[in-house]
């Protein structure tokens, strides 16, 4: 049934990747990759992209930042040389694609709290059960004593509290309701964790734009949003209670400390729902490029690793400026370990 | 062909002379046998092919809307017989957990709709009657005769021209983009009506529709952004059927003794009230369907309120949000709610279709 409605996209879809990588083929002996998911590290992944075409440029990669969910579902049905997606696969969804998957993280970023407090503190401070009890709705002034206690001095006014969600279904709703979920049973039991749920309370605008652009214009609002996004829009971000008890503040070391303090296991896929290292920031995440086992062209197999090792290594460099956190050193050892079962 | 035909105004004989094409004098036919020839074989092939042509594109246009029905039921086939009427009546959302009701979605975009046609309603049949009964024009009018420019080639072409330009300015409103439409709510209508709103409910919070606080997106500034939608619509529409009106009828009332207002309101929107109803069915059917705008100003919010300042959700932008990271079970309950949006919208547009025949059958005996 599904196949009704698929297969003419399927077909549309396919005539045109064929006739964007029939042009390229006439002039030159050129391989372009077709990759397909998430947007957080769109930005990344194209500024890589374009730096390695300018290396390379026999190789061209063409990314299309369509999320996670779709990302997945294209390199499932092998319309797309490599997907990616802010939340690894499932057993269930690797074993649904032939050629096996090698799942790589290739960078990492957190999730912030962003707010407009035209009247409030400079740095606001939030303990886990405040942040948990504003997305729930429980806690609906700024002056609540909740988040008072955690800024001792601040004056904080007595405006309502307005939560701005994501509308769409997006790989950061799923990494931010994951680690409420770990850190609350009420959010377990009641929203729970999923690329959307039902939320409690607020409003929810599309996209990370849509949710920027709320948060901007309505007073008293507070959401959640890439570290990047936040960073870029110079918008405030709430330092946050860790594991540990810890206020941390919202910056790239801090994320860091979380990833140095979860190792990898075999199949690459950490989770960091509450990091536990004492000075970590509490929402991190990996994200991962999906590539398959074995590729039919070896051509492609061959460029595709080439792509990726030049991320894993000097692809770094450009994390920081855009606001990811780089690899640490044994992370991106292991990835690159990882990347040679591909053939 | 006779040089005045009775039925033509005066402006469309006029545009009719200055058409180059045109001659008003029948030209004479070269010799007889220019007209008693036969149709040559190849003419009528050609003749064959385009009404067979035409049909068939027709008929291909028919189809595609019934593939298009087709296929969104077919999908949505499963999570009817699953979830039968309860889909409707339900009101959380939350595929994690397989529960799906669109019921606030319903009550949303009946909502903006309702609210946002009321006020484009208002706006649009006024522009109507200001660019039919040539108030612009005459006033334009009144000062070129005082300057005494009303006879000149030139500047007699004015009062109908700045009617042109407002009659066209308007329906441009139609040309902006909707997403264009969604940010301007959002950095412009939201910050507008929020002091109007908090006086409101601070002063008339006791009435529901002022119930609660508008926090920023909200039924509101949806509303309002979707009336400046809809008006080129009501206004494009409403203009034809009060232009319709024959002018008999005005001057009849105007020899009975009626002044302008009571023209205009007692005997000329009567007449032509079941075009604009027609009118306004239609921006409704435009207003249900409105997605973009609608997604980044209404709130998304799964709620049911009276309020008019709560935030709230609609089927399309339901759709336009859950759609690409939907997993089947929900992909299901999406083509469910789709249909239900898109049986409302057949609905309201048969209607609005019906209600202007029946316009067009009932000004027959005044023409």
């Amino acid at each position: 049934m599904r196949t009704a409605l698929t297969t003419p996209w399927v077909a549309s879809f396919l005539i045109w990747s064929a006739a964007c990588m029939a042009t390229p083929t006439l002039a030159a002996d050129n391989i372009t990759l077709q990759g397909a998911g998430a947007t957080f590290p769109a930005p990344l992944y194209q500024r890589w992209f374009s730096e390695y075409n300018k290396l390379h440029p026999d190789v061209q990669v063409n990314y299309q930042a369509l999320g996670s969910g779709a990302g997945i579902k294209q390199f499932t049905e092998g319309l797309v040389h490599f997907g990616a997606s802010d939340a690894a696969m499932t057993d269930e969804e690797i074993a649904a694609v032939k050629d096996g998957v090698v799942l790589l993280p290739m960078t990492a970023g957190s999730i912030v709290l962003a707010y407009n407090l035209p009247d409030g503190p400079k740095e606001l401070r939030l303990s886990r059960a405040a942040y948990v009890g504003i997305f729930l709705g429980k806690i609906t002034k700024w002056n609540d004593p909740a988040i008072a206690a955690a800024n001792p001095g601040a004056k904080l006014p007595d405006t309502a509290i307005t939560v701005v969600a994501r509308s769409d279904g997006s790989g950061t709703t799923y990494v931010f309701t994951q680690h409420l979920s770990a850190i609350s049973d009420d959010w377990k039991n009641g929203p729970g964790t999923g690329k959307s749920v039902n939320w409690p309370v607020g409003v929810a605008g599309k996209g990370n734009p849509g949710v920027t652009a709320l948060i901007k214009q309505t007073p008293g609002s507070i959401g959640y949003v890439e570290y990047a996004y936040a960073l870029q829009t110079a918008m405030p971000m709430a330092t946050l209670e860790n594991k540990s008890s810890k206020y941390v503040k919202a910056d790239l070391e801090a994320a860091r400390r979380a990833l140095a303090s979860v190792a990898l296991p075999a199949d690459l896929r950490a989770w960091l729902p509450d990091p536990a290292a004492p000075d970590a920031y509490p929402i991190v995440t990996y994200t991962w490029l999906l590539c398959n086992k074995k590729y039919a062209d070896p051509k492609i197999a061959e460029a595709l690793k080439a792509v990726i090792r030049y991320g894993l290594a000097d692809g770094q460099k450009f994390s920081a400026e855009l606001g990811y956190v780089p690899l640490p050193a044994d992370v991106a050892t292991t990835v690159a370990k990882a990347l040679d079962s591909i053939s | 062909m006779t040089p005045v035909e009775p039925g033509r105004s005066a402006p469309g004989l006029r545009r009719a002379m200055r058409r180059p094409g045109i001659e008003l004098v029948p030209p004479v036919p070269a010799s007889d046998d220019a007209l008693s020839r036969p149709p040559s074989p190849l003419e009528i092939w050609i003749d064959r092919a385009f009404r067979h042509g035409s049909r068939m594109v027709a008929w291909a246009t028919v189809a595609l809307v019934f593939y298009i029905v087709w296929d969104i039921a077919v999908v949505a086939a499963p999570s009817v017989r699953e979830h039968g009427l309860a889909l409707v009546t339900h009101s959380t959302w939350d595929a994690n957990r397989g529960e799906f009701g669109i019921l606030p979605a319903i009550v949303g975009t009946l909502y903006t709709s309702v609210l946002g046609l009321t006020i484009g309603t208002l706006f649009g049949v006024s522009v109507a009657i200001f660019l039919s009964e040539g108030f612009l024009a005459g006033g334009v009018d009144t000062v070129l005769k005082a300057l005494r420019l009303a006879e000149h080639p030139l500047w007699m072409r004015l009062p109908t021209g700045i009617e042109n330009l407002l009659r066209m300015t308007v329906e441009l409103l139609a040309a902006v983009p909707s997403v264009v439409y969604g940010l301007w709510g959002i950095f412009v209508v939201i910050p507008m009506v929020r002091p109007v709103a908090d006086w409101l409910h601070g002063h008339l919070g006791w009435i529901a529709l002022f119930g609660t606080t508008l926090s920023g997106p909200g039924i509101l500034p949806a509303s309002l952004v979707l009336a400046i939608m809809v008006l080129p619509t009501i206004s494009a529409i409403s203009r034809d059927a009060l232009s319709d009106v024959p002018p008999k009828l005005r001057e009849a009332s105007f020899g009975l003794g009626a002044t302008r207002w009571e023209t205009i309101l007692g005997v000329i929107v009567p007449t032509a009230s079941t075009g604009i109803f027609g009118a306004v069915i239609l921006g409704f059917g435009r207003a249900l369907g409105e997605t973009m705008a609608l997604a980044m100003l209404a709130g998304n919010a799964n709620l049911i309120s009276w309020s008019m300042f709560s935030p709230a959700n609609t089927l399309a932008a339901l759709l336009a949000n859950h759609f690409p990271e939907a997993g089947k079970l929900e992909v299901g309950a999406l083509m469910y709610a789709a249909l239900v949006l898109l049986g409302i919208t057949l609905l309201v547009n048969v209607i609005g279709t019906a209600i202007v025949q029946r316009a067009d059958a009932s000004l027959k005996g005044l023409r």
